[in-house]
């Protein structure tokens, strides 16, 4: 489904994706982990057409994806921001923020449409022609994932959709995101720095530093600590140090 | 009884249908602009002045063109309300048509300038790079210029009159508007919901208009509401300098540049139209003022 | 007892109707490191600043009991709260991008801190800020000294804020969620570091959190906050004992890495934990 073969990404002369490759097959998670700065939101940001400054190959589907996309790719991939507080435009109403992708693509069924996104991630209807700024903070990344879906995409990229929240708040997501990758077939692409959240809806985990992928493996590898490369160990040690309760 | 059901139904935190959520939501701005004195206060004195001027023919009490030669510079009275100018004719009717001339080219030049330099702006500052620094040298070279006499210039190269003006006046007086613009969507063209709108494969122009460019609006609203009077003074200017409101046709700007040397003598002659001149000024400030308040829907 | 607060409660008045945010909470903080956690909106950081009696200007408290150190906090004139802020006790904010100066170098400010507190020649101070980057283990206090806020990272940023807090020998840290805007690697060293210089110093320590299991590594004692309550207080080691359900949803929550849940259990709020 997703094929991406020596990504490089760099900011005038500073490299910041230093030949990243990794496969997602279709319906799939791939968890990408690293620490902040390691350039986990940067090879988002290539994949979902966001920044065009990249080189190497990215296929979708088997398609070849250039720099510049098409409107027919972006109803196909789908993004979510880590801060619910700041990709949900302030002067916008739910409804509206909900109704752009259906008008831009031309998708009707407006009204049906609205009530069964803000349905399906459990918002209540009356938060319909509510402001974001009249939300909580899991509500409004309820309201940002039912925009990545209301236009039915097959691949969701998830930039730290939890970091943001409590863990309460959290948990409902993740549970939220496990339900709808089933309901749909979706493919996701999951970042974040917290293992146990990677490692909980993602079979698979890439670690970066640096700009690198150092390690793929899988999460119960993971979970069972057979890993190759000492920032893998290194991460894992500290999270399962941070979760044991005394 | 059915006013205290349709008051519900706009009030109400449930709205069914995206019409009537719309209505209450510009119900309520009217509510929060009521509750700011200042800007009621704004309120009413430019929609008094509008319908004075508009209604000048019923209200004026001469023709504001009639001279009187005997009569000039006559006191307020019960003949002339506001007294006499230079010439004899009645001030107080010379207001109302003035009314007419200075609101309508300020409302004019605010109608070209807005979504000018707006749209300037907005282009400059989202796409940044080229486009940007070609259009902001181009507003550079306008900013760089004296305001009045690139209007000057601009009135000769036309014929002097109030269309011109208004014209010549708009060319000064954009790029500000386009700076300010600028920078406000500087702030928000790297956030992530813009970033999301790209993500819906909406077109550049979309985005910009239907997502950058609102949130540009309310310092916008703002900043022209406090330039409303230095705009009245341009316009004041050309006039006396015989490049704007053609004499004898009456406009406040114009009263007070040809009658300030009785400023001393015959004080009521440059104070009326200067009364005229300030009300509306301060009437725009507070208007804008609750506005900016009410534009903001955080402040609610 | 360092801090003595008994029967908080902190409200807000608006035109229509009064919030009370804080809603009775009594804590006592001595020489140890007491862990505050709860969601956000559940009242740990207006319960730090009413210490500090640093609230809005529309927030009402009322408390049978506020007082640090033996100074009541609700009477002290403005004087006595300035030798408390800053002094005996140090403040240490989330984010610290908002508390440096960003156009001072960071060796100045923290120069600053000291000789305001501490007075003495400018030399002395540069050392003595030095040495105080050092004990932070900034690696080169010497380069660091002359770098701008904007040139370090978020984690380095943390420990200067650290260490301009220590400057004036606090009796009292509170730390207002320190390592929420930072990575697991450098949240561990962070508090790690604060963990050694309060057991090192002799102080107080408050650190408000949301990270259940996290606070309860770095502290002795955990009181968990719940819409402006304190539901439960228990020693950080007896957190598997935890009685409240709140304070259990919260373990459960958690995703784990080493027993993977197939489902996370949500938290079903009872409406009851509003009370009692
Ligand atoms: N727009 C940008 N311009 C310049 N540098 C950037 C930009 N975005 C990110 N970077 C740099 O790229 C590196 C990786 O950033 P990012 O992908 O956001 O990391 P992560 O998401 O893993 O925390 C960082 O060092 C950051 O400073
Ligand atoms: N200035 C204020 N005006 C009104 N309400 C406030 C103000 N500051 C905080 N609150 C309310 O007080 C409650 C507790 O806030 P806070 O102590 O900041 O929570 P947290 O536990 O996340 O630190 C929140 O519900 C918040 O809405
Ligand atoms: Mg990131
Ligand atoms: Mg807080």
């Amino acid at each position: 489904m997703i094929d991406v073969d020596q990504l490089r990404v760099r900011f005038g002369d500073n490299e910041v994706v230093k030949g990243v490759s990794f496969q997602v097959p279709a319906g799939d998670s791939f968890g990408i982990v690293g620490e902040s700065g390691s350039g986990k939101s940067t090879v988002l940001r290539a994949l979902s057409g966001l920044n065009n400054a990249w080189t190497g190959h990215i296929a979708i589907n088997g398609e070849a994806v250039g720099p510049r996309r098409d409107r027919a790719f972006f109803r196909k991939v789908q993004m979510v921001f880590q801060d619910p507080y700041g990709s949900l435009h302030p002067r916008q109403t739910i409804d509206r923020i909900l109704s752009e992708p259906l008008l831009v693509h031309g998708i009707g069924e407006i009204e049906r449409r609205i009530e069964r996104a803000l349905a399906e991630v459990a918002l209540p209807a009356a938060v319909r022609f509510r402001y974001p700024h009249q939300l909580s903070g899991g509500q409004r990344q309820r309201v940002a994932i039912a925009r990545a879906l209301i236009a039915e995409p097959e691949v969701l990229l998830l930039d730290e959709p939890t970091s943001a929240l409590d863990v309460s708040v959290q948990a409902e997501i993740l549970n939220l995101l496990a339900d709808l990758r089933e309901q749909r077939k979706l493919t996701y692409i999951l970042v974040s720095h917290n293992l146990a959240v990677v490692a909980h809806l993602c079979p698979r985990v890439g670690v970066m530093i640096g700009g690198q992928m150092v390690e793929q493996l899988s999460a119960d590898d993971l979970r069972g600590g057979h890993t190759r490369h000492p920032h893998t160990a290194e991460l894992r040690s500290l999270s399962v140090g941070l979760e044991e309760v005394p | 009884m059915s006013t205290a059901f349709s008051l519900q139904w706009l009030l109400t935190e449930t709205p069914e249908s995206r019409s009537q959520a719309a209505w209450g939501r510009r119900y309520r701005a009217w509510l929060a602009l009521r509750s700011n004195p200042l800007a009621m206060i704004g309120l009413v004195i430019i929609v008094t002045f509008v319908v004075l001027s508009l209604a000048a023919p019923w209200l004026a009490t001469h023709n504001p063109g009639a001279q009187d030669l005997a009569n000039r510079l006559a006191r307020p009275s019960a003949a002339h309300w506001f007294g006499t100018d230079e010439l004899g004719r009645d001030l107080y009717s010379r207001i109302l048509y003035g009314g007419r001339v200075t609101l309508g080219m300020v409302i004019a030049v605010v109608v070209l300038v807005a979504p000018l330099g707006l749209a300037i702006g907005c282009i400059a500052g989202y796409f940044g790079g080229v486009v940007d620094r070609v259009l902001m040298r181009v507003t550079d070279v306008f900013l760089a210029f004296p305001r009045l006499i690139l209007a000057l210039a601009f009135v000769a190269a036309l014929k002097p009159g109030v269309e011109s003006a208004v014209l010549a006046i708009a060319l000064t007086a954009w790029p500000p508007y386009a700076r300010l613009a600028r920078a406000e969507t500087m702030t928000v063209r790297n956030s992530d919901f813009i970033a999301a709108c790209r993500l819906t494969g909406a077109p550049s122009g979309r985005i910009i208009l239907r997502h950058v460019a609102p949130l540009c609006v309310p310092s916008l609203v703002v900043r022209i509401t406090l330039d409303m009077s230095s705009i009245i003074i341009t316009a004041a200017s050309l006039g006396f300098l015989g490049m704007g409101a053609q004499p004898p046709s009456p406009e406040w700007g114009a009263m007070i540049a040809t009658t300030k040397r009785f400023i001393f003598e015959q004080w009521w002659v440059p104070t009326i139209p200067g009364i005229a001149i300030f009300l509306a000024s301060l009437a725009f400030n507070f208007l804008g003022d609750g506005l900016r308040d009410v534009l903001d829907p955080k402040q609610r | 007892m360092l801090v003595d607060i008994q029967n908080l409660r902190i409200a807000f008045e608006t035109r229509t109707s009064v919030f009370e945010a804080v809603r009775g909470v009594s804590l006592n903080i001595g020489t140890e490191k007491l862990g505050i956690v709860g969601e956000s909106g559940s009242g740990k950081s207006l319960t730090a600043r009413a210490l500090m009696r640093l609230l809005p200007t529309n927030a009402r408290v009322t408390a049978d009991r506020l007082t640090f150190d033996g100074v009541d906090i609700l009477k002290a004139d403005e004087r006595a709260m300035l030798r408390i802020r800053g002094k005996r006790a140090g403040f240490i904010l989330q984010d610290p991008k908002y508390s440096l100066n960003p156009v001072m170098t960071i060796g100045r400010q923290v120069t600053e801190a000291w000789r305001t507190h501490k007075g003495g020649g400018r030399k002395e101070a540069k050392e003595a800020a030095i040495d105080l980057l050092a004990q932070v283990r900034i690696r080169e206090p010497r380069r660091v000294y002359d770098l701008y806020p904007h040139e370090v990272s978020g984690g380095m940023g943390q420990r200067i804020m650290i260490a301009m807090m220590l400057a004036p020998d606090p009796q009292l840290l509170i730390a207002d969620e320190p390592t929420s805007a930072l990575d697991a690697t450098v949240q561990a060293e962070i508090l790690r570091l604060m963990e050694d210089l309060v057991s090192q110093r002799g102080m107080g320590l408050l650190l408000i959190s949301h990270d259940l299991p996290l606070v309860s590594h770095f502290c002795d004692r955990v009181a968990v906050m719940y819409a402006g309550r304190v539901v439960e207080e228990l020693a950080a080691g007896d957190l598997s004992k935890a009685q409240h359900p709140y304070t259990r949803g919260l373990l459960n929550c958690l995703p784990s890495l080493i027993h993977p849940k197939p489902r996370l259990p949500v938290l079903n709020r009872d409406e009851a934990w509003l009370k009692s």
